[in-house]
């Protein structure tokens, strides 16, 4: 019969609307500034850039090889190398950004440039309350806005950090590894002490790798 | 002092009346009685769109507005605040002077629909002898003023929900104006005040409401279909569909001309209800004897809120029609149905009164509501949809 | 002869003559609508409730908006038209005039000796009698019309059910 299925969804949005106000359980509304989901690990919002240890401008693993910026679908990234090298987290010398920014209202958040990143230098970021009363100053993120420690992003995606630490860890083992057996080769033929032939080594392996 | 109570208005109007000079009364008068309406009906617009929101997402499971003042019942203040501090945009290929005139000819048009309702015992503005054909001469404006809106933007989405609503309001003015008919012929009048007084009585506790009768039921019902159609709102809010055209004839207004759009929309919504109470629920009628000492007014004001609840309850239950849909449903299910409610209405009103009647009566409105419905049923079973004009 | 009947014999006229002399098509609809809606208000000042109010109904209701559509399916309503005052267009104009004026003679006259209208006009019989306007045209039509409507009903029936049929055979053409 005609209405029979307009009475049957009546009936089913009176019982919605009463039972909304007799559990609570059915409302899924989350009252935001107040409560808030637990974030999902998968989220990703905008880049930022990951650096080891405590200060960050020394910490900084990009080393500026301008591959994110070249990959970049919407070029959002603008990278200036600098013409020096300074020693990053493990001491090694290497080239470092003099400028690096992402504008944030360009970005359409695509993961490439994490993805062709060699040195997991820069990851997605989950956080999302990001309004600015200025939309050109206050979107173009420089370096140190983007810059974020490696305990942030192992909170933020603590899966996805716990493999990249693995395997920085692993390659410095080997790059170790292998430092130590050339110097062992070195001290075979030239006495020297220890600790300057690790420096070296480690700097022409990583030449040749770039 | 129940007596003094339902006619408190109509009181303090009379003795408002006696500090005016002779000369400016008929001014005073009037203003005395319009005064009232355009700010009892714009709250009521306040009121309505809070609730609308927090009903809708109660049958959502959701909370609704709560954040601004106890409940979020500030909410409409914040809304107009930011509708009036908004910028005025019109676009730059539009007609000016239609742009503007628009949003004005539709809100002025719903205002004066409320000039034949009798919100009261002796509350009405006027007593038009042709009211009821007042009310749907006022409510045919409004398609020029959405045409207006529409053509005047330049868009290609406003023009097209200007069409849509023009075909819309136009196939479903015609049941709506038929669909009273049945109570003009039972009241023997079109004056909006005489077709209430035709329903106060009581026999025993229960009152003598077009609506139970038949055919008055039927005509309630098609009455309120139509009316939702005509004031545009889901499910036949095809005019603004949002997910299709945007917002449709409006979508080129901004700020305070939206909000005046807005405003047009829901006072129509109020004066099609108050239409039906006044034509079918007995008007300011209570609905038992026992009842009467309550106001009269006030009694209005809960059918109306009641129906406004209606409203609501089916935009929260049923998706938008499609446009062919809509059109078949207007001329091939509202409008055989409102002719044959008309034949029995002559029926009812020639038969003796007995059982007899009322079976012929429910007969004639059962028997074409289920053969109609399963010819509208049997029109879904259609094949491989074909376009006419698409290659 | 009151002052509100010069504003809306003023409002009718300059909606009227708009609609003649406005180059935009829509526009001059708009003007149109402009003049029957005076025009209503006249028949309501006239005591006439039902014709006005039918009046508004039909014309800035349906006729206004018919208008419109047959404009905006001709032609480009952005279109702009030739200037309507110019000499070589004087002879239309005069014949148009005479047209017009032939008109209103012929309904001038038919008015005038029509049998419905009372030869003398009760002093105040107009505002009293606007009470008993609608069931007068009721009964009217209903009993002395009858036939007339009958037939305007079966014309306007057949012109309906002849729009159907050129519809449905333009659907048939399409496979």
């Amino acid at each position: 019969m005609l209405g029979e299925g307009i009475l049957k969804g009546l009936a089913e949005t009176a019982r919605n609307f009463l039972g909304s106000y007799v559990s609570k359980d059915r409302l899924t509304t989350v009252q935001f500034p107040e409560e808030r989901l637990p974030h999902i690990e998968a989220a990703r919002s905008f880049p930022f850039l990951v650096y080891d240890g405590e200060d960050w401008q020394q910490g900084m693993r990009c080393v500026s090889c301008l591959i994110c910026e070249k990959e970049c679908p919407p070029k959002c990234i603008f990278i200036e190398k600098s013409k020096d090298k300074k020693p990053d987290a493990t001491g090694k010398p290497q080239f470092y950004p003099v400028v690096f920014n992402i504008d944030v209202s360009v970005c359409m958040s695509c993961q490439i440039c994490v993805e062709v990143c060699p040195f997991d230098a820069i990851k997605m970021d989950v956080e999302f309350e990001l309004s600015t009363n200025d939309r050109f100053g206050g979107l173009l993120w420089d370096k140190e806005r983007l810059a974020k420690s490696n305990a942030y992003y192992g909170k933020i995606h603590p899966t996805e950090a716990a493999a990249v630490d693995a395997q920085l860890a692993e390659e410095r083992a080997k790059l170790e590894a292998k430092a130590k057996l050339a110097a062992e080769a070195k001290t075979a033929t030239v006495a020297t002490p220890p600790a300057q032939p690790l420096r070296e080594t480690s700097e022409t392996t990583e030449g040749s790798g770039a | 002092m129940p007596a003094t109570v339902d006619q408190i208005f109509v009181i303090c109007k009379h003795w408002l009346l006696g500090f005016a000079p002779a000369g400016v009364q008929p001014i005073f008068s009037a203003l005395l009685s319009v005064v009232p309406i355009l700010v009892v009906f714009p709250l009521l617009f306040a009121i309505t769109t809070v609730l609308e929101r927090k009903g809708l997402g109660r049958i959502q499971n959701r909370y609704g507005p709560n954040r601004v003042g106890p409940c979020g019942f500030f909410q409409p203040i914040a809304d107009g605040i930011k509708s009036l501090t908004k910028e005025d945009v019109v676009p730059a290929t539009a007609d000016r002077v239609a742009h503007f005139l628009a949003p004005l000819l539709l809100v002025a048009a719903a205002f004066l629909a409320y000039a034949v309702l009798p919100i009261g015992r002796n509350m009405v503005v006027a007593n038009l002898n042709a009211g009821v054909l007042f009310f749907f001469a006022v409510g045919s404006m409004v398609e020029l003023a959405v045409f207006m809106a529409g053509w005047a933007s330049r868009s290609k989405y406003s023009l097209l929900g200007a069409m849509r609503a023009i075909a819309q309001m136009i196939s479903y003015e015609v049941p709506l104006v038929l669909a009273s008919v049945v109570v003009i012929m039972a009241a023997g009048s079109l004056s909006t005040v005489a077709i209430v007084n035709a329903q106060v009585g009581y026999t025993g506790i229960w009152p003598h409401w077009f609506v139970f009768t038949p055919w008055g039921f039927a005509g309630f019902v098609l009455f309120m279909i139509a009316a939702t159609a005509e004031s545009n709102r889901s499910p036949f809010d095809l005019p603004e569909g949002e997910s299709e055209i945007i917002a449709g004839y409006y979508i080129e207004y901004s700020g305070f001309k939206f909000a005046l759009f807005f405003l047009g929309e829901y006072l129509g919504m109020f004066a099609t209800s108050g239409m039906a109470i006044t034509l079918f629920l007995g008007g300011w009628a209570a609905p038992f004897s026992f009842l009467t000492w309550i106001p009269s007014y006030v009694w209005f004001f809960a059918k109306l809120l009641t129906l406004i609840a209606g409203f609501i309850w089916i935009r929260g239950t049923l998706p938008r029609l499609r446009m062919d849909q809509l059109m078949s449903f207007a001329w091939k299910f509202m409008l055989p149905m409102t002719l044959l409610n008309i034949f029995a209405a002559g029926v009812w009103h020639f038969m003796p009164a007995g059982y007899a009647r009322w079976l012929a009566c429910i007969a004639l409105v059962v028997a074409p509501f289920l053969l109609l419905g399963r010819g509208l049923q049997q029109e879904k079973k259609s094949g491989i949809r074909s376009y006419r004009f698409a290659e | 002869m009151t002052v509100s009947f010069f504003i809306l014999a003023a409002l009718t006229i300059a909606g009227t003559v708009a609609a003649m002399s406005l180059r935009n098509l829509v526009h001059c609809v708009l003007a149109l609508t402009l003049g029957f809606a005076g025009l209503a208000a006249l028949y309501l000042q006239l005591g006439a409730q039902f014709v006005g109010f039918t009046q508004i109904l039909v014309y800035v209701g349906a006729v206004a908006i018919l208008a419109m559509f047959a404009i905006m399916m001709t032609q480009r309503a952005g279109a702009v038209a030739q200037p309507v005052f110019t000499p070589s267009r004087m002879p239309g104009w005069i014949a148009g005039g005479m047209i017009a004026s032939a008109v209103f003679a012929v309904l001038a006259w038919a008015i005038h000796s029509s049998a419905a209208l009372p030869k003398t006009l009760p002093p105040q019989a107009l505002p009293s009698q606007a009470d008993a306007g609608v069931r007068a045209i009721g009964n009217a039509l209903m009993h002395r019309f009858v036939l007339p409507l009958e037939i305007m009903g079966l014309l306007l029936t057949a012109a309906l059910i002849g729009a159907v049929l050129v519809a449905m055979q333009e659907q048939q053409e399409m496979p």
